[in-house]
């Protein structure tokens, strides 16, 4: 079945893994039973660091940090302190991502989860609808388009561009941009790890020595791939941190 | 050339798939080049805006990564049209 990545699956199973049980709309193959070792982890990670001791020790360490990091590097740089209210949400979308995203350079699973559209899609919809509701519940129905399709200090007679834009971007721009960007980030290093691997073991059965550039290079992508899964995971979450923080306020 | 096309009039499927492949570079090339001197801009005027203010960096580095994710998706457009363009 090749659900352990322990030799080369057949190519057509690079992206498009078959069925392993259940069928039709409930059909579980290997993109799945990741999604659900991704949310067991992340409840694991968060339950062991529950303990609260004042000297954090072990995965309490690690969660303080990460948290640490959501709370300065994301929040506090994009939303200010009235945005902290979301740190649980953010929090629990940087975690959920990255460990789908990891699983890319885990050897023996070495799939990320976001290289298939359904996940990217059904968390940018779920931003998409809390930044609209956000936006509509702090400011009012009338408020939010207003500042949303006539920004203020702009000429007059340039809102004939900018409206239609702003329309686009709210409603059709931003909830692609946000969806395809993970997805063809995660797919695109998939698709060049698989490429290597191939070719360096194709190269090692025939030529041996033919084997060693690529070889080299297949390493060195591993460790760029590692900086990718982290770097989206961060872009989804400040992006995702930024839309809500306009939505509170509007831009001056 | 009248060889190539007497080629193509055999096999009409190959033709296409050749012209397929042959577009979806062309898309995916394309794509890509706007996004590159983009995200050159956004980063070199980053590590300016870094090295003139060092106390600075952190917020500069923020919005940089803002600034190339915006940029990106560009490019990402393409690469993901390249693929779903079908013979």
């Amino acid at each position: 079945m090749h659900v352990l990545a322990l030799d080369f699956p057949p190519i057509s199973h690079l992206i498009r893994w078959p069925t392993i049980f259940g069928s039709g709309v409930w059909a579980v193959n290997k993109v799945v039973l990741e999604e659900w070792l991704a949310v067991i982890l992340v409840l694991w990670f968060f339950y062991s660091a529950r303990k609260g001791a004042l000297v954090p020790q072990g995965a309490q360490n690690l969660a303080e940090a990460v948290v640490d990091f959501v709370r300065n590097n994301i929040i506090l740089q994009t939303m200010g302190s009235e945005g902290l209210n979301w740190t649980p949400f953010l929090l629990t979308l940087f975690t959920f991502i990255f460990v789908c995203n990891i699983f890319e350079v885990i050897p023996v699973i070495q799939m990320p989860v976001n290289a298939r559209m359904a996940l990217p899609f059904f968390m940018t919809m779920i931003v998409y609808f809390i930044y609209h509701f956000v936006g509509l519940r702090e400011q009012g129905i009338g408020a939010y388009f207003k500042n949303m399709l006539f920004p203020p200090g702009v000429p007059k007679f340039l809102y004939i561009l900018v409206s239609p834009i702003e329309l686009i971007t709210y409603f059709f721009t931003r909830p692609l941009s946000l969806a395809v960007r993970l997805f063809a980030n995660m797919l695109a290093g998939h698709l060049l790890l698989a490429t290597f691997a191939i070719l360096t073991a194709t190269l090692a059965a025939s030529t041996y020595v033919g084997a060693v550039v690529p070889g080299a290079l297949l390493v060195a992508l591993y460790g760029f791939e590692v900086l990718v899964a982290v770097l989206q995971a961060f872009i989804f979450t400040i992006l995702t941190a930024v839309y809500i923080g306009g939505s509170m306020h509007p831009a001056h | 050339m009248h060889a190539l096309l007497a080629l193509a009039a055999q096999n009409p499927g190959e033709l296409q798939a050749g012209l397929t492949a042959v577009g979806r570079g062309i898309v995916y090339g394309g794509a890509a080049i706007g996004p590159g001197i983009g995200i050159g801009i956004v980063v070199g005027n980053a590590i300016t805006a870094m090295a003139r203010q060092p106390e600075a960096a952190g917020q500069a580095q923020t919005t940089m990564f803002l600034g190339i994710a915006f940029t990106e998706a560009l490019a990402l457009f393409g690469f993901v049209l390249a693929f779903i363009i079908s013979g």
